[in-house]
């Protein structure tokens, strides 16, 4: 088991004859994701590293059945993309494209609302469930089958964490990076809650930034419903006030979305907090070696 | 993106919004002959930089003729005005505001922001204006109300109703307050602001609501469609290294220590300088090189790091996902061989392409320190620069 994705996703590329679409494509189809279809308007009934290009969406998935799709369409046409991919009705769609006007994504929010598709991003490294699909940017060989879900705003931190986690015998379930924008579409809470529903899963690690409060949010979330052991990182303790550190997202203004706030709200909730990023993975084998899950987590 | 009370003051002029009237000087000769232009008992005298607390530093001065106008203007050109916002080393004042004396007979405040609680842009209103209202939001918050909006239909005339009552506006000037508020969300939205804030808005002795102040925040992202707001950029106001980074899309913001950094990624550079800070080294920058970074790209963020002098020791590190090792590599190793490297490098690469962009490393010749991991090379570089 895992979340999201798995083996039998049936995965759509939008913009798939970009420079960088191609090259993850290339990399995804690899791994051994079942990519199906792409989409680029214009370039209907051409191939793209072997794959069946579609002029839309809805024909792409009324002629490959595709129900998850990945966008790596420019920022001024991409919120047009994540709307024309839930106007399909497709289960999923990961945007890993970043610097979306933020209004755009006010509008596509707006849009989204009682429809079915779940947005992953933008801004984001994408999904991964090990040894089965692989969706997005990350590099796919730091992942290994196991059992720790892994959720995180920030792409690059997540291998780190996944990196460590591999290189210490600790596998992983699913891999999810919800991206740095301040307006996206899944927020930690609503991946803690299918980790905590996913019977393979038996701990999870949840690595935030500052600026927002999704962190703290998720802290009183894990603190009434979670009943596995989650281990945090926050990113950014040392950022001084109001200088932006690269993500949309990631200012602290106000005093408010500090890095000790939110360390704070995450001990007060029963989460251990890693001091820095390089004991990520030390920290969560503290852990489940306190709670009694280590062999039943380690994979080698 | 910010940009001056000045500038904020004409975009709103420009779509009807009721501001007090001025014009601006660079220097106390433009500066009496602006105030000849305005029809005043009482000249206001504001100096132009990026950050709030202007006031309170003595960067707001009131001249009863133009002879006091000519003495002030002389007097804030030129100054390094200290605020709770510029830091400790303060902003240069180099542009002034000369403005006609309102009558106030109240001050409030008005806002709009994104609020990402509810991914929706959202209207703030007080009857508390003209303080800091972040200590109003600490001490009364039932004393700041708020609309959210739906982005499909805009703010609605209820709502901005609504808001000017709860605001305690006078009754006579509910539908000035609302036409100001329409006005202001149609600024917002039609030029990507992320933030306005007009902090005081005043009701006059004449019965007019107008903005004594402005304070704009566009949203970087959607700087491509806005060549009108690009233009008034103040390249003054900021670090000519964060200009530099700019012009290459590189995300950097200049710091106080001396270990320069290259990472990719918002959060991994946060992460590498939080490490370096652990292990009793201070980084001198945060740089992320971003996901579609060419070769080119890479040499230029080299060579922004290296031009900080306070630099005495790099630390790259990278986890290639959309960036690839390679093109880390090969950027490096062109800015090194460029600009000569007089300082200690050490390097850590993972990810995409990790073994092609050892290879380049290690064939180039140059002295670079390798680092198995993170916490490796935050310890060596700091070891090194001492």
């Amino acid at each position: 088991m895992s979340i999201y994705i798995n083996k039998d996703t049936k995965v759509l590329v939008q913009g798939i004859t970009g420079s960088t679409a191609l090259f993850h494509t290339k990399e995804m189809l690899d791994y051994g994701t079942n990519i199906v279809a792409g989409v680029t308007p214009g370039r209907g009934g051409e191939k793209a590293e072997g794959v069946p290009v579609f002029n839309t969406v809805v024909e792409a998935v009324k002629e490959t059945g595709a129900n998850v799709s990945v966008i790596y369409v420019p920022a001024p046409f991409a919120a047009d993309a994540i709307m024309e991919a839930v106007d399909a009705e497709l289960d999923m769609a990961i945007c890993i494209t970043e610097h979306i006007p933020i209004l755009d994504m006010v509008k596509v929010k707006r849009y989204m609302e009682g429809k079915k598709t779940r947005l992953v991003g933008p801004n984001c490294p994408g999904v991964i469930t090990s040894d089965e699909c692989k969706i997005g940017i990350m590099p796919g060989y730091i992942h290994t089958k196991g059992h720790v879900g892994v959720v995180s705003r920030s792409g690059t931190l997540t291998y780190e964490a996944v990196h460590q986690l591999s290189q210490a015998g600790i596998g992983q379930t699913t891999a999810v990076g919800i991206g740095g924008d301040p307006v996206n579409g899944t927020n930690f809470i609503d991946v803690l809650k299918e980790f905590n529903a996913d019977p393979e899963t038996y701990a999870v690690v949840m690595i935030g930034e500052i600026g927002g409060t999704a962190e703290e949010e998720a802290a009183q979330w894990i603190k009434e419903n979670m009943t596995k052991p989650v281990v945090g990182f926050i990113g950014g303790q040392t950022a001084p006030e109001g200088k932006r550190m690269g993500h949309a997202g990631a200012i602290i203004s106000g005093g408010k979305g500090t890095a000790a706030d939110k360390i704070k709200a995450l001990n007060a909730a029963g989460v251990e907090t890693a001091d820095t990023p390089s004991v990520i993975g030390e920290t969560l084998i503290k852990v489940i070696k306190e709670k009694g899950l280590y062999e039943k987590c380690k994979t080698h | 993106m910010n940009i001056h009370e000045y500038q904020g003051k004409q975009l709103l002029r420009d779509y009807g919004v009721a501001v007090s009237t001025g014009i601006v000087a660079f220097s106390p000769e433009e500066a009496v002959k602006a105030a000849k232009q305005l029809t005043t008992e009482v000249y206001v005298v504001k100096a132009q930089i990026h950050a709030g607390g202007r006031g309170k530093a003595g960067g707001v001065k009131i001249a009863k003729n133009l002879d006091e106008v000519r003495a002030y203007a002389k007097e804030l050109l030129g100054k390094i005005l200290v605020t709770e916002q510029t830091g400790p080393e303060g902003k240069e004042v180099k542009r002034l505001l000369i403005e006609e004396g309102s009558n106030i007979e109240k001050e409030y405040y008005v806002g709009l922001v994104l609020d990402s609680a509810t991914d929706r842009v959202t209207l703030m209103g007080s009857e508390e204006g003209g303080v800091d209202i972040e200590a109003v939001a600490e001490a009364t918050p039932e004393k700041i109300f708020k609309e959210v909006i739906d982005p499909v239909v805009g703010l609605t005339g209820f709502q901005a109703r609504r808001m000017a009552f709860n605001m305690n506006i006078p009754k006579h000037l509910v539908n000035k307050a609302v036409k100001f508020m329409a006005g202001l969300y149609q600024v917002f939205v039609e030029k990507d602001a992320s933030t306005v804030e007009i902090n005081p808005l005043v009701v006059t002795a004449e019965d007019d609501i107008l903005a004594l102040d402005a304070k704009f925040n566009f949203d970087e992202s959607a700087l491509y469609r806005h060549k009108d707001i690009v233009e008034l950029r103040d390249f003054d106001e900021e670090d000519p290294k964060e200009i530099e980074a700019s012009k290459y899309d590189l995300s950097y913001i200049s710091l106080d220590g001396n270990i320069g950094c290259m990472v990719n990624g918002a959060g991994l550079a946060m992460a590498t300088m939080d490490t370096i800070n652990y292990y009793g080294g201070s980084p001198a920058n945060f740089l992320d090189v971003g996901g579609g970074a060419t070769a080119e790209k890479v040499t230029e963020a080299f060579k922004i790091i290296l031009s900080d002098e306070a630099v005495k020791g790099i630390f790259v590190n990278i986890f290639g996902g959309i960036m690839k090792c390679d093109v880390i590599a090969e950027g490096v190793i062109t800015a090194a061989k460029e600009v000569g490297l007089q300082v200690p490098l050490v390097v850590r690469l993972e990810g995409t392409n990790v073994d092609k962009g050892k290879a380049l490393l290690n064939e180039s010749g140059l002295n670079i320190i390798a680092a198995g991991s993170m916490a490796d090379g935050a310890q060596k570089i700091v070891e090194l620069v001492g």
